[in-house]
């Protein structure tokens, strides 16, 4: 028997560190070779990271939400042979870094040296249930519905003494029980709710929920467009009744290998022709040397939500492909990105990007920038609104874009000239399909 | 006719139900006549729980003694055949029941209790007459509690008589009979048939359910089945009793597969029991009724102002002590304080060999609730205790939901666990949980520590399997 130190495998091109999103394995389970260990998140991909060798779990080197550098210790596994751990000593591998965000002294391991990290004491998982929340003494979550209140006899003798509805007062106590203390306090008035006779209850409950993985990644990102991009938003109404009879009618007419066509795919184009004009708005503003790079390559994001959160997956080369090829191109890699199997690539590099949320897409939104991009284009919902023609009202399908740009390097005009210019394609789709 | 009586309340029956109702509003000042047609105590002190335990206990001795004086018995205890007379255990028995029933005479005289013996009949919500030895005794009150108890169910072809018995006259016998049949495989059935067996007689068990103890699961009830085979005794399941034959010697059985004969001495009719409000007068009130019994609320009311039902009277569990429970809070009630039924359990206690205890939900109550749950039993085989009893059959089972771990229920079953009940019935109107259980420290070496080690099985950490 012998121990074996599996390190943190390099996930990508010039990646340092990955945050360690998930365990799929705890210290005494056994491994086989090729199951997932652990699952890491880098810029936006996450990796599974597979054992290399047969064994007991001994000791994980990182919390879930912890950032693990690359090649630092990841996990130690028990083996059959020799290991690649000296017995009693350290790792034979190069200088070796404590694991990093360890946590307070921990307990070293018996007849280890003294470099050795120590072992992780048993995720406290299995006790989760019983744990009473912390910072929760004054009072307990909400009772679910239907479910009785628990309380000892003394405690309901005395509520049913006092006049206390045992139903209307929160337990602090194991498995929410009221306690005696729980019934004085409400007795006393200062326990809640106070509410007159009414069955509701207010909810003091504080879940906290750990920021980590991909929702870390979205709070990052966004945090840093909104603080270092000052958003010029703009809203215009678009007339896409030509556009959508278009759109139905190649619907109706396509053949059964070709998707059903979205808005969407007529948006990309629309934007390839006014960046044709306008390259600034194709662009990465690396603001820390203070170049705008112009990108001739129209890379494409799609905002997507996903059962994790936001991704925003890319449909390469616009520019290059027709609207049927961008449809085909944007659903792979939505689909991608929903199935979690998106790679890397597909899902960073892009130049310019879309946010959609379709039938929930509202009247007007204010996107922020996916940085360092200098636009976001929004699209809001479709409706069928009255438009006054110079002598009546006719129905029209009108649809809002609600566009942000990096004011910085994108003046308002040109902002305005750019969206009116997407409005013009979209309003009178034919100029789309019109060799320029 | 006598002089008519008139006070704050009324309790018709002292059995458990109806005499600890009265000792506590006794002792709450409040004016309290009790009415009883037969002895005090009712049917728990007389004819029910405490005499058939003597009984019991008298045939465990004498199994006991056979035991010990058989040649190769493993304690090593050389002894010469026991020879029992039942007579005399029976006056044994009865002494012990009247010591009870003079106790409680003495404490409900104690509490200033007034006791009219006699039989009564609602007049109507507030009057009740009493045919006493000497005359109909009026009786006005404030609040009347019907604490009549329940009598044995009798099958229509087999009538009670002298070869056909209900449990009441299985518990005065001069002799055990030489060939029981007893008819009912629930928990007073087996818990005579139980008793003969071990007191000599052949034993036939006929049950009309697929298995003996239908009301507790089968987890349960198999080791009793176990001890019945090695006592002797033959069980037929799924079979029904149909009638004597002609010469009334032997009682016809049929089931699915055969009919059958058999020869019995007494046959012993044990099929449940039934409210009992014979001559009561009960037509005369405004009573909800919910079948056999009576319809109350939470506070042991009737549909009537005024008029109370505890007991067997208001239907299952028919256990003493829910009455006992019930009687005390409807005393507090009708002395003004708040008071309503907020139990969270009512253990159930079978004196079979071995013992059944059962408080709260079992596996399949509870998953039948929707919930998620943690189970787990800790057999009696891995407890020290139970070895030098030489009573390794059984276990201890708990019962607990899985995302809180709040304990829903604990059964067991083996030597002596109906002692486990207090601790049961504790922990779940304590409100505990496994962990609670299972830290809880219990004496070793005894059989209550399969208690916490069924607690840590449930959490998976057991220690002793």
């Amino acid at each position: 028997m012998g121990e074996h130190l599996i390190k943190t495998p390099d996930v990508g091109e010039g990646i340092a560190e990955a945050e360690l999103v998930e365990w799929h394995v705890k210290p005494g389970d056994l491994v086989r070779e090729d199951m997932i260990l652990a699952s890491v998140m880098t810029d936006k991909a996450t990796v599974e990271i597979p054992s290399p060798i047969a064994g007991k779990v001994l000791w994980l080197g990182a919390e879930v939400g912890d950032k693990i550098a690359i090649g630092g210790p990841l996990i130690r596994l028990e083996v059959a042979g020799e290991g690649n751990v000296a017995a009693g000593g350290a790792a034979p591998v190069a200088p070796r870094k404590e694991p990093p965000k360890a946590e307070a002294p921990k307990p070293a391991p018996k007849a280890a040296a003294p470099e050795q990290p120590a072992p992780r004491a048993e995720k406290p998982k299995a006790a989760a249930a019983s744990r009473p929340t912390p910072g929760l003494r004054t009072s307990g979550p909400p009772r679910p519905p239907g479910e009785k209140p628990l309380a000892s006899p003394a405690v309901r003798l005395k509520a049913r003494e006092a006049g206390a509805d045992l139903r209307r007062i929160r337990g602090t106590g194991p498995a929410g029980r009221i306690t005696h203390e729980d019934l004085e306090a409400w007795l006393s008035g200062a326990g809640e709710p106070e509410g007159g006779g009414s069955r509701l209850v207010a909810n003091t409950a504080v879940e906290e929920v750990k920021v980590i993985g991909l929702r870390r990644k979205i709070a990052e990102k966004m945090a840093l467009s909104k603080s270092r991009i000052p958003h010029i938003t703009y809203v215009e109404e678009v007339d896409v009744t030509a556009l959508e009879e278009l759109r139905e009618s190649l619907n109706r007419t396509k053949g059964p290998d070709r998707p059903k066509l979205t808005v969407i795919p007529f948006l990309m184009r629309a934007m390839v022709r006014a960046i044709a004009d306008q390259p600034q708005l194709n662009a990465i503003f690396d603001d820390e040397a203070g170049i705008v790079r112009r990108h001739g390559g129209v890379h494409i994001g799609i905002a997507a939500q996903t059962p994790a959160g936001l991704v925003v997956p890319v449909v390469r080369h616009a520019e290059a492909r027709d609207l049927w090829d961008c449809a085909v191109e944007m659903n792979r890699v939505a689909e991608a990105a929903k199935a979690g199997t998106a790679t890397r690539e597909e899902l960073s590099g892009s130049t310019i990007t879309i946010s959609s949320l379709g039938a929930l897409g509202g009247i007007v939104s204010t996107p922020v920038i996916n940085h360092p991009e200098v636009a976001i284009i929004g699209v809001n919902k479709m409706a069928v609104r009255p438009v006054w023609n110079g002598s009546a009202f006719a129905p029209r399908k009108i649809m809002n874009l609600s566009s942000s740009f990096d004011h910085r390097v994108i003046d308002g005009w040109d902002a305005a000239t750019f969206v009116q210019r997407l409005r013009a394609l979209l309003e009178t789709p034919a100029l789309l399909f019109m060799e320029a | 006719m006598l002089k008519p009586m008139s006070c704050k309340l009324l309790v018709i029956g002292a059995g458990p139900g109806g005499y600890v109702c009265a000792i506590r509003a006794g002792q709450l000042g409040i004016d309290t006549v009790v009415v009883e047609a037969l002895r005090p105590g009712g049917t728990c002190l007389n004819i029910g729980c405490i005499p058939s335990k003597a009984l019991i206990h008298a045939a465990e001795v004498f199994e006991a003694a056979k035991a010990a004086a058989e040649a190769n018995n493993p304690l090593g205890i050389s002894a010469s055949a026991p020879v029992l007379n039942l007579a005399k255990t029976v006056e044994w028995k009865d002494g012990i029941v009247a010591r009870l029933t003079g106790g409680v005479t003495g404490l409900m005289k104690k509490a200033g209790v007034k006791y009219v013996s006699g039989t009564a009949r609602f007049e109507n919500g507030e009057t009740v007459i009493v045919a006493t030895d000497m005359g109909e005794q009026e009786i006005h009150a404030e609040n009347i509690v019907i604490a009549t108890g329940s009598v044995p169910v009798e099958i229509p072809s087999l009538p009670f008589g002298e070869r056909i018995i209900s449990s009441k006259e299985a518990l005065k016998l001069s002799e055990p009979p030489e060939r029981l049949v007893v008819v009912g495989g629930g928990y007073i059935g087996l818990e005579l048939g139980t008793a003969y067996a071990k007191l000599g007689s052949q034993v036939t068990v006929v049950e009309a359910a697929p298995r003996i103890l239908p009301l507790y699961d089968a987890e349960l009830s198999a080791p009793v089945a176990r001890r019945l085979a090695r006592l002797g005794v033959e069980v037929l399941t799924s079979t029904k009793a149909l009638g004597l034959s002609p010469d009334g010697a032997s009682l016809r059985v049929e089931s699915e597969e055969t009919a059958r004969s058999l020869p019995a001495d007494r046959i012993l009719v044990a099929v449940g029991r039934k409210p009992n409000f014979e001559g009561l007068g009960l037509e005369e009130l405004a009573i909800d009724m919910e079948g056999r019994h009576i319809r109350v609320d939470d506070r042991c009311r009737t549909a009537m102002r005024g008029v109370y039902a505890i007991g067997d009277a208001t239907g299952e569990p028919m256990l003493a002590h829910r009455a006992m429970a019930q009687g005390e809070m409807v005393a507090e009630i009708v002395a003004g304080h708040k008071r309503a039924w907020d139990k969270q359990a009512i253990p159930a206690v079978c004196f079979t060999d071995p013992e059944i205890v059962s408080v709260g939900l079992g596996p399949e109550e509870a998953r039948a609730s929707g919930r998620e749950i943690k189970t787990a039993l800790f057999p009696f085989a891995a407890n020290g205790r139970a070895m030098t009893l030489q009573s390794e059959e059984g276990f201890v089972r708990v019962v607990a939901r899985a995302d809180n771990h709040l304990i829903l229920g604990i059964q067991a079953v083996g030597a002596g666990v109906s002692e486990l009940a207090s601790g049961f019935g504790l922990a779940l109107e304590m409100g505990a949980r496994l962990e609670d259980l299972a830290a809880t420290i219990h004496a070793h070496p005894t059989m209550g520590e399969a208690v916490p080690e069924a607690a840590l099985r449930a959490l998976g950490k057991a220690l002793h399997v």
